[in-house]
């Protein structure tokens, strides 16, 4: 402790250099536990999803539409509880930047087979089912863009073509945070109207009535339309959702490796900063040797400056990741839902902010350590 | 009774592929309480002579005893130590830590040992009442003379109470009045605090203070 105020001395030597040097370690743990969270939160969102749960789609790919005489038929499969469907709409509100997930979806049957994900007031439920023009939205949603219940909406379909004004009738809640609260739901018939020929199911998902049917019920519904001219594909909710966030492999690859070049290229110019600071007192080594300070004293004075200056950056950057993401509910336009920094990609910008302390103290620590006194006071004069 | 002795002591440096001999079997004593002057020209080993009594230095062969404790034969670690009990060094350029205050770095030494915050307080207090830099307690080095600032690294040299001081050339950088206030202030602590005080110099004014006045020239004595 008595070593402290000597230690704090120095840190606030060059004070500009020191906040920029720490400023710059932040950043970089910032911008390390935002990428990795892109990575966590899309291998979370594959562990959304319920095992009771199947999604039946095209076998050709997600793009392809399944006829909606197929819902009977799914209802009718043993172990099969309940069915609904949806489909992407793809509006946008106002702006083209204003994007965020759209349904059109079989409205009273997909309420009721998420009755356990969303929390809807049984009023805002009955209301929006009594009319057509009606939609519900995620509370996130409506905060964001300030909506209130009743409001008429027009959105612009980017699929389908043309304006689609609908009015708010419920606002739903997500009972698990990883369910999204930034989605909008509406019926079908609306785009019916319009576009009869075009709408179908996206996907359709089925309850089951129990989770162990579920290989026995993929099994029934595909080879129910192996020889169709739709042939399916069905898996649980939970292996649709891993399959899907598989298709953002690559996105993943590219923010690991090169978030990870970034971070550590500022890590590195930190570093350098910190070795130049430790280089520029050479000869206060000598003076404090000839005083009587021991090299392993000063090696451990350097060490302390240098994770001071990382652990503090740490604080700050993984400080803020931590406090901006979830409290503020951020989602990049609902498609990362329940977005956060996990512990681990704390721990893990933990683990890189004492390595950066090492890289950057031990070189100037070591090398105050072995110069001799009489070398460390020749340096300067 | 000697408190500093250097015996068959011997020091070459290897500069590229040039061998340099400063001290080629040198023998010479400093009494306990004695206040010496080492003069010489540039080159001469008086530095050197300084830093082998410090033990900032190892002779290449020989030894040094500094009272009763061979130095010439300590390791790194109990060097630094002992170093930290028996020597007070004065540097020609002061050499105080610029983010200090004046108090600071004179505590410096004591950070050292087992003192208490109040015990260091006293001392730190009592150094700059010898030295006269109470009122400059809390100045940086940047906001004292230079005369202010060797009396600082005086009073840090002194504040742990050293066996010895030793001073490189502590009037070199000063004005004729400054560096007479350090010359009388060296013979106060070499009077009245019986100091052995080692002190190298070019100056023959600043020799005059000291008690004895030892003349090297190529790493041997010659007066």
């Amino acid at each position: 402790m008595k070593f402290l105020p000597l230690v704090w001395a120095n840190l606030t030597r060059h004070k500009r250099r020191t906040v920029l040097t720490t400023l710059s370690v932040a950043l970089a743990l910032f911008l390390f536990a935002s990428l990795r969270s892109v990575v966590t939160t899309l291998r979370a969102g594959a562990d959304v999803g319920s095992e009771s749960r199947m999604i039946v789609q095209s076998a050709k790919a997600i793009v392809f539409f399944l006829p909606r005489s197929y819902k009977e038929r799914l209802a009718a499969v043993p172990g099969v509880a309940a069915v609904t469907w949806a489909d992407w709409f793809g509006g946008v509100y106002q702006d083209p930047k204003n994007f965020f997930a759209s349904f059109a979806a079989d409205a009273e049957s997909y309420l009721e087979l998420y009755k356990t994900d969303l929390e809807l007031p049984a009023d805002q439920k009955a209301t929006f089912l009594r009319e057509r023009t009606a939609c519900v939205v995620g509370k996130r949603l409506m905060d964001k863009f300030g909506w209130r219940l009743g409001q008429d909406i027009t959105l612009k379909g980017t699929i389908f073509q043309g304006d689609w004004t609908f009015t708010i009738r419920g606002v739903y809640r997500a009972v698990d945070p990883s369910f999204s609260e930034d989605a909008l739901v509406f019926h079908y018939e609306v785009i019916y109207e319009r576009y009869p020929q075009w709408v179908n199911p996206g996907w359709y998902v089925l309850r089951l009535k129990e989770p162990s049917l579920a290989p026995r019920v993929a099994a029934a519904v595909d080879s129910m339309f192996k020889n169709s001219a739709d042939p399916t594909k069905t898996g649980t909710e939970r292996a649709f959702n891993a399959n899907f966030m598989t298709m953002w492999g690559n996105v993943s690859f590219l923010m690991n490796s090169i978030g990870m070049a970034v971070v550590f290229a500022i890590l590195l110019v930190a570093a350098n900063s910190m070795m130049l600071s430790a280089r520029e007192r050479t000869n206060e080594v000598g003076v404090l040797k000839t005083v009587g300070f021991t090299d392993r004293l000063l090696f451990g004075l350097v060490m302390v400056e240098a994770s001071t200056i990382a652990l503090g950056g740490a604080v700050l950057g993984l400080g803020a990741a931590k406090a901006l993401y979830r409290p503020t509910g951020f989602s990049a336009m609902g498609f990362l839902p329940g977005f956060d920094v996990t512990n681990g990609t704390l721990a893990m910008g933990l683990g890189l902010a004492v390595l950066l302390a090492l890289a950057s103290g031990l070189v100037p620590a070591a090398g105050a350590a072995r110069l001799s006194a009489v070398q460390a006071l020749r340096h300067v004069e | 009774m000697a408190l500093v002795a250097l015996h068959n002591l011997s020091k070459s440096f290897q500069r590229d592929s040039q061998r340099i001999t400063v001290f080629d079997g040198l023998d010479l004593e400093f009494a306990e309480g004695s206040f010496t002057a080492l003069m010489g020209p540039s080159g001469s080993g008086k530095s050197t002579l300084l830093n082998l009594v410090a033990g900032l230095d190892r002779p290449t062969s020989g030894t040094v005893t500094v009272a009763g404790a061979e130095v010439s034969a300590m390791g790194p670690g109990s060097l630094a130590q002992w170093r930290s009990r028996h020597v007070g060094f004065v540097f020609q350029s002061y050499n105080l830590l610029p983010v200090l205050t004046a108090y600071q770095n004179i505590e410096l030494p004591l950070l050292l040992t087992r003192l208490s915050k109040a015990e260091r307080h006293d001392h730190v207090m009592a150094a700059l009442g010898v030295v006269g830099l109470t009122d400059r307690a809390e100045h940086f080095p940047r906001q004292l003379s230079g005369g202010q600032e060797q009396r600082a690294a005086i009073a840090r040299a002194v504040v742990s109470d050293p066996t010895i001081i030793l001073l490189d050339e502590p009037t070199g950088q000063l004005d004729a009045k400054s560096a007479a206030e350090i010359l009388a202030l060296l013979q106060r602590l070499n009077g009245e605090f019986h100091k052995t005080i080692i002190m190298v110099t070019h100056d023959p004014h600043a020799a005059q203070a000291a008690g004895t006045v030892l003349h090297l020239d190529k790493g041997v004595l010659t007066a």
